[in-house]
């Protein structure tokens, strides 16, 4: 938007709406929104205490841990459905399946195979990421210009070498806009896990806030969360498109 | 003669239930049942009802919260797509909504409104609003310029250009948007039954879980996962059956 | 179809009869310049071809004549009113077609004179009268996508022409369909001049497809962008649909442009 010819940045209105939550929790109006300062003077008291420092190292393990799996088995998995046509008609039924299920039923099946901790997290958070990792990566395989193939046979390429020069640069930008995606899921399904399995991360800590009605440690531990979802995205949606500039030349 | 590709999707469904039938006798797990144990158990929760008193209770919320996000996400999404002030206003919280895991809210909701059917359909609609919000945008702002500028060419008002073109020319997109809301609103209500308040299939998981009944809870989060996906397939064809030819009819060939 | 003419169109109009006048229209989009004082009549009942390399502004001018865009400075006069905005003496015909997926034949006909409000079966029996002009008689029900791309601009005719404007603004119209539909497209755009006695506004950038149909063409030339020449195929305009290509006069024009475009070309 412009305003007296000025143009205003994209994301500039949360200032604003930052503005009218600090007036609604000044105003008082209710006990769950708390002023934004006062939010953030709590973070800035809380962002270095053990407490804190623990949940977020542990999410960011079982983060970190679940993605790679999800990456390591997804893109490979992904581009054997795409150059198989048999293993693609036996498995993508099951990717469709899982990528609309509603995974979160499967927690409590988690919970009982690998208990109450970290395991059963970091399997939730794979879980969530991986079935759109595979379609994208199929999608990019299955995408790739069967001319840029036949040149590269016609030059002489041999199958390795036709793989790591054609298959994987022709099918990246589809594999990282998988991997954004996953990720993004990912970050969902990582708190998901946390909030049901409750003694780990920030599901322990929000245990201990809402029990204790800390509305400013409630709010500032979720600015912190989404602040670092969106930046991750953001991160990823960049990176995309620094590699994906030749997708559309294709 | 059945096709080949039927024939491997059941071969499909055989390799993936033979494995779980195998895997349960072995056993991997004492809470691990076989498939014909969890069959077993679901037939029985469907004959005894519990299994349809348990959906109509799971569903309430969900449906709720789908419609209530449905009409409001839609709403905010003809109006941020057509209004350049409104899409500065409202664009980012939606944005930054659709990568956050709302569900860190839940805590949240529940101390504000209680453990009751409320919560659970505020659950249902942050998980839904944004993807329908979204998308409904973008179809909006997508709208093929050619085609607005055709309406305006022949004198269209501009409540015209907004209802005889921009709306049907973005319908597909928001339908899909649709589609992906039902989708999250499906986790949301689970969640919020596992989370919240143990009700409905999320009651027959948790209860079936704290006496063992390890095949009963299975046969649960089966349907519940059945359910889910019949239904979102069954509004994907929908929509291809609605749309079709949509996307084809101004491209040129 | 006939190619008879019901008078000799092709001699310089008296200055009441120009449909069209535009006066030293200006367009900068943002830094680029993309019309600089341009001035241009076009006579009534005629056809002028906007020619030019792509990038010299011709969709500019016709979507300014259009009323869907404004003018940087100067002004446009369609019979002697100023062009504020659309209007119902001008009809577009576009190069994507422009029809709505989602309707059929039919109701994509109709659509201009169901924007302006005529009734339902008032408008549906002007829109079948102009399917079976324009050829598509058996097509009504059908949906844009399951016609080829000829007939799909066909349906974009029909659809100008049902609302009786009397200027035609044609962006292109034949650019997305294949050389043979083509062909017999420029044919039918002839007899149509000859019989609808409308002004039309033809943009192209085939000099052939410009010498054989027009009265009139004005060839527009970039950087800055302006109307270099206006070229008056006089001698040719009476041969017969037949005879033009063949015509001396018609290869000696196609000739002229040619050599004063090719140094625009890179
Ligand atoms: N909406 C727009 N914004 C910015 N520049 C434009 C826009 N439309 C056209 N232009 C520029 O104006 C010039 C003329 O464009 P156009 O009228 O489409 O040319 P033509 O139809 O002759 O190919 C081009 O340089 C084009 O890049
Ligand atoms: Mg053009």
């Amino acid at each position: 938007m412009t305003i007296f010819g000025f143009r205003l940045p994209g994301m500039s209105s949360l200032l604003l709406w930052g503005l009218v939550w600090e007036i609604v929790g000044r105003l008082g109006i209710t006990f769950f929104v708390p002023p934004l300062s006062a939010v953030f003077a709590t973070l800035f008291e809380i962002i270095g205490t053990p407490a804190f420092l623990k949940a977020l190292s542990e999410t960011a393990y079982a983060f970190g841990v679940g993605v790679t799996a999800a990456i390591a088995i997804g893109v490979p998995t992904g581009i054997l459905m795409g150059r198989s046509r048999l293993l693609d008609e036996l498995l993508l039924p099951w990717v469709n399946i899982f990528l609309s299920a509603p995974l979160t039923a499967l927690v409590p099946v988690l919970m009982v195979l690998f208990g109450f901790g970290m395991t059963s997290i970091i399997i939730t958070t794979a879980l969530f990421a991986i079935w759109i990792i595979i379609l994208n990566a199929r999608a990019g395989v299955m995408q790739i210009n069967r001319s840029l193939v036949e040149m590269a046979r016609c030059f002489g390429a041999s199958p390795l070498a036709a793989f790591t020069k054609i298959y994987f640069w022709s099918a990246l930008p589809e594999i990282l806009s998988g991997v954004r995606i996953g990720v993004i899921r990912a970050v969902k399904g990582v708190i998901i896990g946390q909030l049901l399995i409750s003694i780990v991360g920030f599901g322990a800590l929000f245990e201990l806030y809402s029990a204790n009605f800390l509305m400013t440690h409630f709010w500032a531990v979720l600015i912190v969360l989404f602040a670092m979802a969106f930046s991750i995205s953001e991160l990823l949606a960049y990176l995309e498109r620094r590699v994906s500039y030749y997708a559309a030349k294709r | 003669m059945p096709s080949r590709s039927f024939l491997l999707k059941m071969l499909s469904l055989a390799i993936v239930f033979g494995a779980w039938e195998i895997a349960g006798r072995v056993p991997v797990s004492y809470a691990f049942p076989t498939f014909l144990e969890s069959m077993r158990a679901l037939a029985l929760l469907a004959i005894d009802g519990t299994l349809f008193t348990a959906y109509a209770e799971t569903l309430r919320p969900l449906a709720l919260g789908v419609l209530i996000s449905a009409i409001l996400g839609i709403a905010l999404g003809l109006w941020i797509g057509l209004s350049a002030r409104f899409d500065w206003l409202f664009s980012p919280i939606f944005v930054v909504m659709q990568s956050a895991p709302l569900a860190a809210l839940i805590p949240l909701l529940v101390m504000a409104y209680g453990i009751g059917l409320t919560s659970k359909v505020f659950v249902v609609c942050i998980m839904a609003m944004p993807v329908i919000v979204l998308n409904t945008a973008s179809a909006v702002r997508n709208t093929p310029s050619s085609l607005t500028e055709m309406a305006r060419s022949f004198l269209g008002s501009r409540l015209d250009v907004i209802l005889k073109v921009i709306i049907p020319a973005a319908s597909p997109v928001i339908f899909s948007g649709l589609r992906l809301g039902i989708s999250a609103g499906f986790i949301g209500a689970i969640l919020s039954e596992l989370k919240i308040t143990p009700t409905g299939v999320g009651d027959i998981i948790t209860y079936s879980r704290s006496i063992a009944d390890y095949a009963s809870m299975y046969a649960a989060i089966f349907s519940i996962i059945l359910l889910a996906v019949l239904f979102l397939n069954l509004l994907e064809k929908l929509e291809l059956h609605l749309f079709r030819g949509n996307n084809r009819g101004y491209v040129t060939d | 179809m006939s190619q008879t003419r019901a008078a000799p169109r092709s001699t310089v109009p008296l200055a009441a009869d120009i449909a069209v006048r535009t006066r030293d229209v200006s367009k900068h989009y943002g830094t680029v310049e993309a019309l600089r004082n341009l001035s241009l009549d076009f006579p009534r009942g005629q056809l002028t071809s906007l020619l030019g390399p792509s990038g010299c502004g011709k969709t500019t001018l016709l979507k300014i004549i259009a009323g869907l865009i404004p003018a940087t400075s100067g002004q446009i006069e369609v019979s002697g009113k100023t062009v504020t905005g659309p209007g119902p003496d001008r009809a577009f015909v576009f190069q994507d077609f422009a029809l709505l997926p989602w309707a059929s034949v039919l109701r994509n006909v109709a659509f201009g004179l169901e924007l302006r409000g005529v009734a339902r079966s008032e408008r549906e029996a002007i829109a079948e009268k102009y399917i079976r002009d324009v050829g598509l008689a058996g097509f009504e029900t059908s949906y844009p996508h399951q016609l080829s791309g000829g007939m799909r601009q066909r349906v974009g005719l029909a659809r100008a022409l049902s609302v009786n404007a009397e200027v035609l603004l044609m962006d292109e119209p034949f650019s997305a369909v294949d050389e043979q539909t083509r062909r017999k497209f420029q044919e039918d755009l002839l007899a149509l001049v000859a019989n609808e006695n409308k002004t039309f506004i033809f943009v192209t950038h085939s000099i052939e497809e410009a010498v054989y149909v027009s009265d009139q063409i004005a060839i527009l030339l970039p950087r800055p962008s302006r109307v270099s020449e206006v070229i008056r195929p006089t001698g040719i305009r009476d041969k017969g649909a037949d005879n033009i290509r063949r015509d001396p006069e018609y290869l000696d024009i196609v000739d002229r442009i040619w050599a004063s475009l090719r140094s625009y070309v890179e």
